[in-house]
């Protein structure tokens, strides 16, 4: 053990000690913090970039006069008549007809010497309905001030029942934006630090510094000790990651959102009420986070541990990165799969037949049951999927274990399968 | 005493035997020279001491004991093929070395600044490999090898992309490591070099042992009782069947065997007979052993 501690210090430190995972770990949640800037800045500057807009409102039929309510962005003003204005005094004019009736509505024309947008269009439709309404219901005798009384707003709130019968909010979309992020997270580390891995066996063995380390040490401890500490690499990254982008996105908000004046905070205040982020974070909060960290951090790290050893046993059986092709793919086919696969199992049936094998099945799972997770899989098939994997780890690194001990000693031709399962069984 | 002991050892590749009923003894505090031609199975069967292969058949011994992994730390081996890791600083890769040989950290670094200084490195230690000479390269080599101070020392070509110069310090550095009791296994398929600096040796041909012993045996041994002498005067009758008979600036240069006598009765003989210039009995290379023995082997 104390070997394996010494060769995982040294891959731990050798590799975050290189300038480029500084650069990465720096510059990635720069990058998400760039990217949360430039959404919230396009949110507000579509509510706060439109001007209010004067439109020039001709009654001919004389209903409306003085009576509409201004919609958003739009300020009405009467005119007896049209008369000549330069667009930035009035944007459009409303003309509405003479014989225009509330029983029988005639055609009514806005025009404009600017292009006139759906939505101001549906704006300033409504406004005219809401009124027009509003004249109809006073016509069969309903007095204004039990009208101004109806006003409504409807809010929703989804409850999930869970399996004890007690209640709790859920959203659809933060189940389905969890997994997806569960899902992408898992993926990219296994990728990224397995070929790590897969690279550093490699250059050790190209580098010739094998033979002098197996004389000191097992194969297996060497090849454990390259996983062990190319996944502490990932987790540390993944930690500062996680740390620094919470830090940065509230940075980011606070300086966009709280150090707007007036008008614009209050109207970012209504975009995110607006978006439903209230009800969403009331939704995380609803789940078990704790519950679901503890579940990430295993198949994140056994997910890593199944494949880097994959990764090293290919490492180990190759002389040239060019070679790795061929046993790349076998290896990287499932997690594909899974990742592809991911999407539509959550948009169709997360706890469906095909779901349930797939994150039960070793190579797929860590990727399917994080997706899964937020859905509430069977608690049985959580606890096989956990078991299965962990046995598959035992018995796959065993196998690669005894594939990289003959490889990394071998150079010349590039092994075939069967030579390949021969090495598994020899002596 | 041999410190190392080895029995009928065993080896098969998929396709190939790399040994076949191997076996001898490495006596204490010598150097040992294990010699034969590329392919031989010399590094076969140096994997197989160094434990990271293990025999089909066969048994190994140390000190007396059955060959194990604590053993591991009293050996020290610097095989054929080697590299550093190109992007460690030279201080941090031989300490990395040292404790995955069992050294403390801070007996590694007394021992790491003692050998540093020893070969005027010591200004290089915060630098990285890439950056230093190969002959620096090689030197850092060497000091990861013996840090440990191993009982057995297994040099597997040690000299082979050494310069001169290096390889010189590197020779002196294991004759004194032999004064001092270590024992030093020498694996080369270059047997001029063998001569001067082992004490005994092996050669290996097609995985199998062809002969072992001391230098000294084996080329007496060797002897085949021919002599060569330049005189002046006529040639012995007894000098039948020369093998070769040359004259120059009237001197006769005359090379023979004689099986029954040895060196001092056939200069007693010839003093009577001649005018002796010079007289020497031609003892063969171990180049030559090997070459003969060889041949033999494939006639058995």
């Amino acid at each position: 053990m104390h070997k394996i501690w010494l060769i995982t210090k040294r891959e731990f430190l050798s590799r975050v000690k290189k300038k480029s995972f500084i650069v990465m770990t720096l510059l990635g949640p720069i990058l998400i913090g760039l990217f949360y800037a430039i959404i919230i800045g396009l949110a507000i500057n579509q509510k706060t970039g439109e001007k209010v807009k004067k439109i020039a409102v001709v009654d001919k039929s004389g209903l409306f006069n003085g009576k509409l309510n201004n919609p958003s962005k739009v300020e009405y003003e009467f005119y007896l008549e049209e008369a000549s204005k330069s667009p930035d005094e009035i944007f459009a004019w409303l003309i509405i007809p003479e014989d225009f009736t509330l029983d029988n509505p005639k055609q009514i024309v806005f025009k404009s010497t600017e292009s006139i947008t759906l939505d101001l269009q549906g704006r300033v439709a409504n406004s005219i309905e809401a009124s027009g309404k509003n004249m109809l219901l006073m016509q069969k005798g309903i007095r204004q001030s039990f009208l101004d009384s109806l006003s409504m707003k409807v809010n929703i709130k989804t409850l999930e029942i869970d399996a004890s019968g007690a209640l709790k909010s859920s959203r659809a979309e933060v189940n389905f934006g969890l997994g997806v992020i569960f899902a992408f997270i898992i993926y990219f580390f296994i990728f990224l630090y397995g070929v790590q891995v897969m690279r550093g066996v490699m250059e050790e063995k190209t580098n010739r510094i094998v033979e002098i380390i197996v004389s000191s040490v097992k194969p297996f401890q060497l090849m454990m000790g390259k996983i062990l500490g190319i996944a502490m690499v990932g987790l540390t990254q993944f930690l500062i990651w996680v740390v620094f982008t919470i830090g940065i996105t509230s940075i980011v908000s606070v300086f966009m959102v709280g150090g707007s004046t007036g008008e614009l905070q209050e109207i970012a205040n209504q975009s995110q009420q607006n978006a439903g982020v209230s009800p969403i974070m009331e939704a995380i909060l609803s789940l078990n986070l704790g519950f679901y960290l503890v579940i990430f951090v295993f198949y994140f790290l056994f997910g890593y541990l199944l494949y880097s050893s994959m990764f090293a046993a290919i490492g180990s059986a190759v002389d040239s990165e060019s070679d790795t092709q061929q046993f790349m793919l076998p290896v990287t086919i499932p997690l594909i799969l899974s990742f592809a696969t991911s999407f539509s199992i959550l948009g169709s049936d997360p706890n469906g037949g095909l779901a349930s094998f797939m994150s039960i099945f070793p190579l797929t799972s860590p990727i399917i049951m994080m997706v899964r997770l937020p859905f509430n899989p069977p608690v049985w098939e959580l606890i096989a999927s956990m078991v299965v994997l962990i046995a598959t780890f035992l018995v796959f690194t065993w196998l690669a274990g005894r594939i990289y001990r003959v490889g990394i000693l071998m150079t010349g031709k590039k092994p075939t399968y069967r030579e390949l399962f021969k090495w598994m069984l020899m002596k | 005493m041999s410190l190392l002991e080895i029995k009928e050892v065993s080896k098969i590749y998929t396709n190939h035997k790399a040994l076949d009923h191997v076996s001898l003894k490495v006596p204490k505090g010598s150097i040992y020279g294990l010699l034969g031609p590329n392919g031989a199975g010399k590094t076969s069967l140096i994997r197989i001491i160094n434990q990271i292969t293990a025999p089909d058949t066969g048994s190994l011994y140390f000190n007396g004991e059955a060959l194990s992994e604590k053993h591991i730390y009293k050996i020290g081996y610097l095989p054929e093929e080697r590299g550093l890791y190109k992007k460690q600083p030279v201080w941090d890769q031989i300490l990395y070395f040292a404790q995955l040989k069992g050294l403390s950290i801070s007996e590694a670094k007394q021992k790491t600044l003692y050998w540093l200084k020893k070969f005027d490195i010591l200004s290089w230690k915060q630098k990285k490999v890439e950056e230093l000479s190969k002959g620096m390269q090689q030197k850092i080599q060497f000091i990861i090898t013996v840090l440990h101070e191993p009982e057995l020392l297994i040099l597997d070509e040690p000299f082979s992309g050494f310069d001169p110069l290096n390889a010189d310090l590197i020779k002196e550095e294991i004759k004194g490591m032999r004064a001092r009791g270590t024992t030093i296994l020498y694996s080369t398929h270059r047997m001029e070099s063998v001569e001067e600096i082992c004490d005994y040796i092996c050669l290996i041909n097609k995985s199998k042992k062809i002969l072992d012993g001391s230098v000294k045996e084996i080329k007496t041994a060797g002897k085949q009782h021919h002599f060569e002498l330049v005189f002046e005067g006529r040639l012995p009758e007894w000098i039948s069947e020369p093998e070769s008979l040359s004259e120059e600036e009237g001197k006769t240069k005359v090379v023979f065997k004689a099986e029954n006598m040895d060196r001092s009765e056939i200069i007693k003989k010839l003093a009577n007979e001649v005018n002796i210039w010079s007289f020497r009995e031609l003892i063969p290379s171990i180049h030559q052993i090997f070459i003969e023995k060889v041949k033999e082997a494939q006639h058995a």
